[in-house]
Order: structure tokens, then C-alpha cells, then sequence
């Protein structure tokens, strides 16, 4: 039997917070049968609903590795009949890019790129993307520490306040 | 625990008759008991593993900067009881007025108190719903009056049946406690299933002193206010509060909704006893009514799922447990051990460090049965439940 669309938001929510989670123990969160949360997971793969199962890493921590981030503003000129589209679909193919999102306000697309030196950055921006013909100009800011991210507080214990046993 | 003696010179007595008569709370043995453990797993926790919304905290820490520390008026600040009244409406269609038929308390625990002493006089007999939450009895009687259980049990899925209510109700019968979504069986009674009860109390005329305060956490049918029903709201004090449903335990912030008579005369002893509920919890609370409602989703989503994780994980465990429709509560049976919940609460904890709290600290119709919190988080409830297994299976007969 199939799940129903509301379990199915309720696994959705879930998974979006606890990817790892195995799937007999996903079966009694939502009271349905392992198999049948098997294939509804499979499905909204299968739909591109669910897109990857990823962790959120604090990089900072992971002290064999440099790790560098940086938010870019970029100007572009949009293209007849595909605006924006076209331009970001290029940009969002370079392996450096991260994140990528069309903005309002005083710039057109925000770029986030991360990379292991602060070199490899400013190598990116100005060999790859400051030269795209649509590319007006770019601003670049360099991620100095993450607090939050995806909803997750970075750096903050999570202490269990509370009595052992009360009423 | 430590012991200590007080020698005294005192030729009169120096405790009170109702309090020496009452005994302290099983809970708060058992959790001498736990405190001790290292690397306890706790599922005896009445409480939320959320911490307070950061909107709620944040009013609140505004009202501080902004200087509102002075006193409100005993009843608590108007905005809050109209927000109150709101929500009331809006929720479960029962309408107050704010002006007269509400009082912001500290804690449900204390609009427990102000509800059977404005009301209860020595001598009378108030029935229980039992299991129940460990203070009814007891304020019972302190207030001088006679705690009358009326036993629910798994036979009726721990509701309670117009049938056991009425064999329990005599001449001096005054009032009954309810207390649905119910600690710490979890039970729901509906619409239909209140209306019974409903009418077995205006046959009585009995008051009927309903807490509500899990009235958000009844994941499978919508909450049905006790006051709401046919005939209800003049004999019903509805009680209920912030904990439960805002994450608020700290804070001691609940309310009592209930005929102007009734919240008067209550409003007397809350004026002499607390003077009024703490003013920068009420500015939280305020907030909690205006922009929670989001929230209270999510967590209760949350403990939906952790409720049917620890369902089926204790009855694969080998512990009959049936599906509690609220709170966050599961209050398995422990018959397959042999053991009564008393000893397999304790052996549990000294042979696999879990806590839970033996089912007959809540009163009769608790025995054989243990309650376990599922408001922690899902890593803990899985070794939890993995542990119980091995235990059952150990002593399984």
C-alpha cells in the first residue's frame, strides 16, 4: 500500500533534517510498513524531490583541510527570450560554485564559491566568471566564520538541562 | 540520599495535619534514585526536550530592557487574558471573558490548588481519574477534603466510562478532576466519549476541574474542550497552561478559564498567596499566543513520530503497548517480565540506565504498567528501546 501524501510530507521533513536515518526506524516514526517507506523514498528520488542526502560539516574543525568561502554579487546583462537563465546556467556548472540564486535588489545573482585557498577564489573570479560576456561586475566577500547554516547552529552545545525523573 | 534529623524543643506540634498526612510524591523518590546514575538514558521526563522559542525568550528578555517589572494585576495583564480568550475561541470554540472569567496562575499546578480549595469544602469527595498527574490527590487533601480514585485501565484503553464514574459517586461527591490527553497513559477521550462523563455530571451536579494543559499534543483527534460540550461551561473550571504545548516549563505560567463566580473567589486566595503571576514570563507568554502557533506544529509533528517510533519499538521489546492518541507518553505494560513496575523500573535502571517511572505513582489503574517519555531526542530513544529489549528478554517469563 502506497503512503499517503500527508506521511509523505512527514518523511520529507524528517529526512530533511536526518538524511542517516535507516529506514526500519523511519517506518515506526511514521507507523507504515519499511517497504512501503522504501518505495516512497525511491519515488521522490525518482521525482528529483529528494535531491541528495547530504551532512552539514563544520569545516573549521576539520583541521587537515583549508577550507574558504565566498558570497559573490554579480551584475549581469540579461538575454533576449531566457533573462537570467541562460548566464546562470552557465555559471552554476563550474564546479567551484556552490550555491547559486537570482536576486532582487542592486545586484542579479548571488554566487556562493567555495574552495581551499583564498587564491583558488580570486583565481575563479576573475579567470572564469568576471569573464563571461553577460558578467557586468562582481563583488566579492569572503565568509569570515558560520554561525548557521541550513538551520543548524554552529558551535552550540547541545546540553540536555533538564532533571533526570519529574512529574 | 542524606538523612537528617531534626531534634526539637517544641512541646506543640510544628507540621500541619494534612501535610503529615500525605506522603512525597513516588516520583521524587525515583528521582533520587536516578540522580545518582551516570549515563542515565532518562524517559522519565514530564517535560519538553525543546528549549522555549527564541520569539517567546526574546519578548520576554524586551519586557525586561523595555522595564516592565512591576506587579500586574492579580488576574495577570489584560492583553494576555484577551490573547487567552482568544485562543480559546479559536481553538476549542469556548468563549471567557477576560475580564472576569480568567486568571493568568504560576503554572497549571497552582490553578489546580486555587480551582479545589475556592470550591471544595472539608469533608467533601472529589473524584480522580486515575492514573493521573501525582498532585490532585495530594491537593486534595490539603484542602481537607477526600480524594475519591476512579479507576481506568487498559481494558477501556484508560479512558474513563460513564459506568466506573457513576459506581464511584456518593452523597458528599462534589467535583471530579479530568485530565485528557492524560499523564501518563496518554489517553484521549473524544467528543462523544466526554459527553458520557458530561452527563453523569450534570445528573450529580458535579464541578468538573478539567486540565487541558496537553490539550495541543492529541495527535490523532482534534482536542474537544470539556467546556465546550452541551450544558458544560457553568460547571467547568478549565485549566491549562504554557509548558506542554510552548516548551515554558520554567517559566510557571498557566491559566484557569471559568465561570465569573469560580474565578472570583479563586482570584481571592491568588491575590493573597502568588499576588500575581511573574511579569516577564507573561510577556512571553503573550508572544507564545500571538506568533506561536507555528511552532507548537512542528514540535507537535515532532513528537508524533517519536510517539509511533517508541510504540512499536517497546511492543517489539516484548512490552504491550498501546497507541497513546496525546501527550507525549507511552505507558506500557511490564506483565511479560513478572515483575511489578515498581521493581522492573528500578532493575532497569541498575542494569541497563534507563529511567522510567513506575506506573503506580500515578494511583490505581497504574500498577503493571511503566510511564516512558518520549520527548527526548530520537538517538536517545533508539538505545533506550534497545536496551529495554535486553532487558525484557533477560527476564522475560
Amino acid at each position: 500500500m502506497a503512503v499517503t501524501k500527508e506521511k509523505e510530507l512527514e518523511l520529507i521533513r524528517i529526512l530533511e533534517h536526518h538524511g542517516r536515518i535507516e529506514t526500519d526506524v523511519l517506518a515506526k516514526m511514521l507507523d507504515e510498513n519499511e517497504d512501503d517507506v522504501k518505495n516512497c523514498m525511491k519515488k521522490l528520488e525518482d521525482e528529483k524531490i529528494i535531491l541528495s542526502y547530504g551532512a552539514i560539516i563544520d569545516w573549521n574543525k576539520v583541521t587537515t583541510e583549508d577550507h574558504i568561502a565566498a558570497m559573490i554579487d554579480v551584475k549581469v546583462t540579461p538575454q533576449r527570450e531566457v533573462g537570467f537563465d541562460e548566464v546562470a546556467a552557465r555559471i552554476q556548472r563550474f564546479p567551484e560554485v556552490t550555491a547559486l540564486y537570482l536576486m532582487s535588489g542592486t545586484y542579479d545573482l548571488s554566487v556562493m564559491v567555495e574552495g581551499q585557498t583564498m587564491e583558488g577564489v580570486a583565481r575563479f573570479v576573475s579567470n572564469k566568471l568576471s569573464t563571461l560576456d553577460a558578467v557586468l561586475s562582481t563583488t566579492t566577500h569572503f565568509r569570515l566564520k558560520k554561525y548557521k547554516h541550513d538551520g543548524v547552529i554552529f558551535n552550540q552545545e547541545e546540553k540536555d538541562r533538564r532533571m533526570v525523573v519529574s512529574p | 540520599m542524606k538523612q537528617h534529623t531534626v531534634q526539637t524543643t517544641t512541646k506543640k506540634k510544628r507540621l500541619s495535619r494534612a501535610v503529615s498526612s500525605i506522603e512525597p510524591s513516588g516520583i521524587r523518590r525515583f528521582f533520587d534514585l536516578a540522580a545518582t546514575m551516570e549515563d542515565c538514558i532518562s524517559l522519565g521526563v514530564g517535560e519538553p526536550d525543546f528549549v522555549t522559542p527564541w520569539n517567546v525568550r526574546e519578548a520576554s528578555m524586551a519586557s525586561l530592557e523595555q522595564g516592565y517589572t512591576s506587579y500586574t494585576s492579580n488576574a495577570g495583564m489584560i492583553e494576555l487574558r484577551t490573547a487567552i480568550s482568544g485562543y480559546m475561541f479559536d481553538r476549542f470554540g469556548v468563549g471567557y471573558d477576560p475580564e472576569e472569567e480568567i486568571i493568568v496562575t504560576v503554572g497549571a499546578s497552582e490553578a489546580i490548588d486555587l480551582a479545589i480549595r475556592a470550591t471544595i469544602d472539608p469533608g467533601d469527595e472529589v473524584l480522580v481519574a486515575t492514573p493521573a498527574f501525582v498532585s490532585y490527590e495530594p491537593l486534595v487533601t490539603m484542602s481537607g477534603a477526600v480524594p475519591v480514585p476512579v479507576p481506568t485501565d487498559a481494558s477501556t484503553d484508560f479512558k474513563l466510562t460513564k459506568e466506573r464514574l457513576e459506581a464511584a459517586i456518593t452523597e458528599r461527591s462534589r467535583a471530579i478532576i479530568l485530565s485528557f490527553p492524560n499523564n501518563p497513559t496518554g489517553a484521549v477521550m473524544n467528543d462523544v466519549e466526554l459527553q458520557a462523563i458530561a452527563e453523569v455530571a450534570e445528573a450529580h451536579d458535579l464541578l468538573v476541574f478539567s486540565d487541558e494543559i496537553y490539550a495541543e499534543l492529541s495527535y490523532d483527534t482534534p482536542h474537544t474542550a470539556f467546556s465546550a460540550l452541551n450544558r458544560m461551561r457553568d460547571r467547568t473550571v478549565l485549566i491549562s497552561g504554557f509548558s506542554k504545548a510552548f516548551a515554558m516549563t520554567g517559566w510557571r505560567l498557566g491559566y484557569v478559564c471559568a465561570p465569573n463566580d469560580i474565578t472570583q473567589a479563586m482570584l481571592k486566595i491568588h491575590q493573597y498567596s502568588l499576588m500575581c503571576a511573574p511579569t516577564p514570563a507573561q510577556h512571553g507568554a503573550l508572544e507564545a499566543l500571538r506568533n506561536g502557533r507555528e511552532t507548537v506544529e512542528k514540535m507537535t509533528n515532532s513528537y508524533r513520530a517519536r510517539r509511533n517510533y517508541i510504540v512499536h519499538a517497546l511492543n517489539e521489546a516484548g512490552l504491550t503497548c498501546r497507541f497513546p492518541g496525546g501527550s507525549f507518553y507511552a505507558f506500557p505494560s511490564v506483565e511479560a517480565t513478572g515483575m511489578d513496575d515498581e521493581t522492573f523500573a528500578e532493575q532497569l535502571l541498575i542494569e541497563e540506565k534507563v529511567a522510567v517511572v513506575p506506573g503506580s505513582v500515578f494511583g490505581k489503574g497504574g500498577e503493571g504498567h511503566v510511564r516512558c517519555s518520549y520527548a527526548t531526542s530520537m538517538d536517545a530513544l533508539q538505545t533506550a528501546t534497545a536496551r529495554i529489549e535486553a532487558f525484557v528478554q533477560r527476564h522475560a517469563q
